[in-house]
């Protein structure tokens, strides 16, 4: 589904991504691990158009990422929910999933994705008049993935989704991701903690200083000597 | 209803009411400048002499073309809507990342260059519709239909902005452009359109501004230093970008002009507000409303 061939990606003179390859296919969910700096975030930013590779190839589907203008790249079944949620937080939580419908495609839909992120995640029925800015963490994590489910998405990149969140509400963002799954998404989630990602993905990349150093399933990463002694504290 | 007004001071009551009226063309100005600042994070200094050419379009189309002002106002509102995006593609959009004083230059060159084509394309000549309205009198106190329409078409004109940020998509996108522009792009929203279409909103309400003045005023190139400073002042003093803080600054303000003309002159109505303004200042330099981070 989405294919990235040998990215270099950074900011200005500085270079945070070296000749990446990365695959995610259909209906598979896939995790990037790695330690904080890694380029983890810049390379779902390269993914969602937000800051443009200077060498390589994106290809979603048979969609050429790299020739889509950025705001026009969660037409083609992309959509992100950035690091630190990045709610609009003088929004109410109704106007933020609105602010996710925005394409012309998805506003025709807007009724059914609503039912079907309420359905999600009841709590944001209870909270849809709220200023998001006002929601407990936890919940501001559900809108942020509630936002990006009502473009419609194929693809759902999620960027350090427990970030911030305290150890219980953590449990149920990975619960979240599990539900997400099993509604059909193909999900690329990138993440610090490495023992939970591990736990609800079918694979994983090992990202450390811009270049992916080690990939496998998550039995085969669970049992790599270095994952284990540098991540997993075993 | 006369006892009522006889144990009141007619004249004060006038006066306040005439305030109220001259508030709401305030408002509609203050918010047409804080939607731009709010949204685009640039101040069109010269946003008065937009309405300056809105009121010479009002009157070449009135006046020198025969159309009935009914019928000019709407051309008037998408001319000066028209300039506004304009103003945004040519002297705007080159210089977003550039310092906020670049920015305030160059807003400030197209303030004298509007002034200087009017002097040259219209001359300095005072101008009008020709067109005088009714006064309303109720017991012994007097107001012109001319303030009245004034006030009750900048509420709906107001009206029609919140609705549309409300109610409507792009409206929603225009706000949230101005909590976090970054990441406008994952939502599938192109920010320059955003942008070109607040800028046309800005200059609609000055159009629409233009349409209200110019019944009360009469148009000269300068006409715009007498109504762009004091919309400055509201602004600063309800928040820059702060739609309700500039509302009601707009009130405060007008109030000020009106009770302190009806002391002494007009004049010094304006010499009070400035002086309230400076004063406030130094007691709340971040504005009446300011967001308390």
């Amino acid at each position: 589904m989405l294919e990235l061939k040998s990215i270099d990606a950074g900011y200005g003179s500085f270079q945070a991504l070296f000749g990446i390859n990365l695959e995610v296919k259909a209906g598979e969910a896939v995790g990037v691990i790695g330690p904080n700096g890694a380029g983890k975030t810049t390379l779902m930013r390269v993914i969602s158009g937000l800051i443009r590779p200077t060498r390589g190839a994106i290809a979603m589907e048979a969609h050429d990422v790299l020739a889509t203008p950025a705001h026009r790249i969660v037409d083609l079944g992309i959509a992100h929910v950035p690091e630190n949620r990045r709610l609009f937080p003088r929004l109410t939580v109704d106007d933020n999933l609105k602010m996710g419908a925005y394409m012309p495609g998805a506003r025709a839909k807007y009724a059914e994705r609503l039912e079907f992120v309420f359905d999600l995640f009841p709590r944001m029925k209870e909270r849809r008049s709220q200023m998001a800015g006002t929601l407990s963490g936890g919940e501001q994590q559900m809108c942020a993935i509630g936002r990006a489910l009502m473009s419609d998405p194929k693809l759902l990149l999620l960027d350090e989704p427990s970030a911030g969140l305290a150890p219980v509400v953590v449990q149920q963002v990975f619960e979240l991701v599990k539900r997400i799954r099993a509604s059909g998404l193909t999900v690329l989630i990138v993440e610090q903690n490495v023992q939970q990602v591990l736990k609800v993905v079918d694979r994983a990349y090992l990202l450390e200083a811009g270049t992916i150093r080690a990939s496998g399933t998550s039995e085969e990463m669970m049992s790599t000597d270095t994952i284990k002694q540098a991540y997993l504290g075993v | 209803m006369q006892a009522f007004l006889d144990t009141f001071d007619i004249f004060l009551l006038e006066a306040i009411v005439n305030g109220i009226l001259l508030g709401g063309v305030l408002a509609l100005l203050a918010l047409g400048l804080n939607l731009i600042f709010g949204v685009i994070d640039v101040t069109w200094i010269c946003y008065a002499e937009l309405v300056m050419i809105g009121m010479y379009g009002m009157y070449y189309m009135v006046q020198v073309f025969g159309l009935p002002y009914w019928v000019a106002a709407p051309f008037a509102i998408l001319l000066v809507a028209a300039l506004g995006a304009a103003l945004h593609y040519i002297v705007i959009a080159p210089l977003l990342t550039a310092p906020p004083i670049n920015q305030l230059l160059a807003t400030g060159g197209v303030l004298f260059i509007l002034q200087s084509f009017a002097t040259v394309a219209f001359g300095i000549d005072f101008r009008n519709l020709g067109i005088r309205l009714p006064v309303l009198a109720i017991g012994e106190m007097h107001f012109s239909y001319s303030r009245l329409l004034a006030f009750a078409a900048a509420l709906i004109g107001m009206l029609a902005i919140y609705f549309f940020m409300k109610r409507t998509y792009t409206g929603t996108a225009i706000r949230a452009v101005a909590q976090d522009r970054q990441i406008m792009s994952l939502m599938g929203v192109d920010t320059k359109r955003i942008y070109l279409i607040t800028s046309a909103l800005g200059g609609a309400l000055a159009g629409l501004a233009a349409c209200l003045l110019v019944l009360q005023y009469d148009v000269h190139p300068f006409v715009g230093l007498s109504f762009g400073p004091i919309t400055f002042l509201i602004c600063v003093l309800g928040g820059l970008g702060n739609f309700v803080g500039g509302f009601i600054a707009a009130f405060v303000f007008a109030q000020i002009i009106s009770l302190g003309g009806l002391y002494s002159d007009l004049e010094w109505g304006y010499v009070l507000a400035f002086a309230f303004f400076i004063v406030m200042m130094f007691i709340r330099p971040a504005g009446l409303f300011a967001r308390r981070s």
